[in-house]
């Protein structure tokens, strides 16, 4: 059996960035990143925007060119799934039924789209977006003329599809199954301004609409059926309804964890030598009154990973990095700080009519997040106050002629 | 063919040719050099990508937009020759530019 000093599962943002920061702390062992996907690690946020929207090739959302995983002695071992770990062996099964040795494991996997599951889901013509062969397969169903869109789920991933896609020129139908788009991530005066961005830009935006069936014709997809009976034609259905975090070997392997698998302050799941990092990590966040959450973001994989790394290099440094996420649909760029989950109330900064304003929660008058819409100082200097705990009455902070760094004391 | 260098922390130029097709972070980056995090991929929402440029090269460079200036705010180490290297796109005009990447934050 094949040992490697570290074996990184997973060759996503967390995965590679774990693979980065090991080498620039010193980790002078052998280090191979295993992925499931046939490319090295590159960039999974452009796959809903502007790799979708062909304004940048594949070459350039590779988070490093090939060469530089040689070069730093990380090994790849691309199209390969890890189906078992044995931690007391310490070791790692694939799919092909190779074993590898590990001294540290670091499960960096994320996770799988969560697939629909009524009558009609296997149907040819509809898509999930979490890798690039997702996007590749869209844009080639685009190419051949699909052009008739149903985007499944009012979340970042269906409102950016459906951004894109309206601006290729398809007809687009986004169902949401709840009440308002962004239900779970963002409060309601953003959810409402967002869907009248979306019907403005000539989507069909329906709210509270449940899919139940998905029909076809010769095994392509030719309309969603709605729980009201209402049917909507699609060509083409996109379908953004969350991931299931892809941890199943390590639970099946005594990791705890219920949802994703639970992580201490420096990514040490309950196994020994095994750490957890990005969407699939479970963790105390101090951002949301230490409940245990996961957070699917670029800014949560990249710095759980350092934390990960340094903690393996011998520097444990507790993760405690602010949560900023971003999401740009038109010509609209949404940028999110702190987490909003735990607030009391909400504040709305700017007009939303002008296109740029600032959602920003409170907990007990406490500044714990922000929405920024083209409000670019708000996102930059709100940060500042979240940081600091700032209590600032709503007033105040609704006065959008007064800059937010203005307001700490 | 065009050049342009970067400064690494550590003091060491490194010469790198200029692709009309790339921005200043990605020659960077495509060169195997890994200072910069580049968090957003290049759609300036993050300031992990900071640079400063030579000032005999400044008038070069397209103008700061708002967004930009705002993020460079976020930095501890903003100078008068901070860009986010992001926003700089790469042609034959900036043979000879020098930059060299700012401090972590």
């Amino acid at each position: 059996m094949t040992r490697h000093d570290a074996i990184i599962v997973g060759a996503g943002h967390g995965g590679a960035q774990a693979a980065i920061a090991l080498r620039q702390n010193g980790f002078a062992g052998s280090i191979l990143m295993i992925g499931r996907d046939r490319d090295p690690p590159y960039e999974r946020p452009p796959l809903s925007k502007e790799y979708l929207a062909r304004e940048k090739p594949f070459e350039r959302i590779l988070i490093r060119p090939e060469h530089f995983w040689g070069e730093r002695q990380v090994e790849l071992k691309l199209r390969a799934t890890v189906t078992a770990v044995d931690a007391e062996a310490h070791s790692v099964t694939l799919e092909s039924g190779e074993a590898l040795g590990y001294g540290t494991l670091i499960w960096a996997a994320g996770g799988d789209p969560r697939r629909l599951t009524c009558p009609g889901a296997k149907l040819k013509g509809i898509h999930y977006v979490r890798d690039r062969a997702d996007a590749d397969r869209m844009m080639a169903e685009l190419d051949a003329g699909a052009k008739t869109v149903a985007v499944i789920g009012g979340g970042y991933i269906g409102l950016e599809a459906a951004a894109v896609l309206t601006k290729l020129g398809c007809e687009v139908t986004l169902l949401e199954a709840l009440p308002r788009v962004l239900a779970r991530v963002a409060g309601e005066d953003l959810s409402a301004f967002y869907e009248a961005e979306h019907r403005a830009h000539g989507v069909d935006l329906r709210t509270n609409a449940q899919v139940v069936a998905i029909e076809g014709k010769n095994g392509n997809v030719t309309q969603v059926v709605l729980a009201d009976g209402e049917t909507i034609p699609a060509d083409m259905v996109v379908a953004g309804i969350g991931i299931i975090p892809a941890v199943a070997p390590l639970i099946a392997a005594g990791a705890k964890g219920a949802n994703g698998v639970d992580v201490d302050a420096t990514c040490r799941t309950s196994l020994s030598d095994v750490y957890a990092i990005g969407d699939c990590a479970a963790h105390a966040s101090a951002f949301a009154l230490g409940a245990t959450i996961r957070l699917e973001s670029v800014q949560n994989a990249n710095d759980m990973a350092t934390t990960a790394a340094k903690t393996i290099c011998g520097d444990p440094q507790p993760y405690h990095a602010v949560p900023w996420f971003w999401s740009n649909q038109y010509d609209l760029k949404l940028q999110t700080v702190g987490l909003h989950t735990t607030h009391d109330a909400a504040v709305t900064r700017g007009d939303p009519a002008s296109r740029s304003f600032s959602v920003i929660y409170l907990r007990e008058g406490r500044v714990i997040a922000l929405d920024c819409v083209n409000a670019m100082k708000d996102y930059v200097q709100g940060r500042k106050l979240i940081e600091a705990g700032a209590k600032i009455p709503p007033g105040a902070l609704a006065d959008s002629a007064t800059p937010l760094k203005e307001m700490l004391a | 063919m065009a050049q342009f260098v970067v400064t690494t922390r550590d003091g060491t130029p490194h010469r790198l040719e200029i692709r009309d097709d790339r921005t200043v972070m990605e020659a960077i980056r495509d060169a195997g050099i890994d200072e910069l995090l580049a968090l957003c991929g290049g759609c300036c929402s993050c300031a992990t990508c900071h640079v400063y440029v030579d000032p005999a090269h400044a008038d070069r460079l397209p103008p700061m937009t708002d967004d930009e200036s705002d993020l460079l705010d976020s930095s501890d180490h903003r100078t008068a020759q901070s860009r986010l290297s992001c926003q700089l796109p790469l042609g034959a005009a900036l043979d000879g530019l020098s930059v060299r990447i700012a401090p972590e934050d």
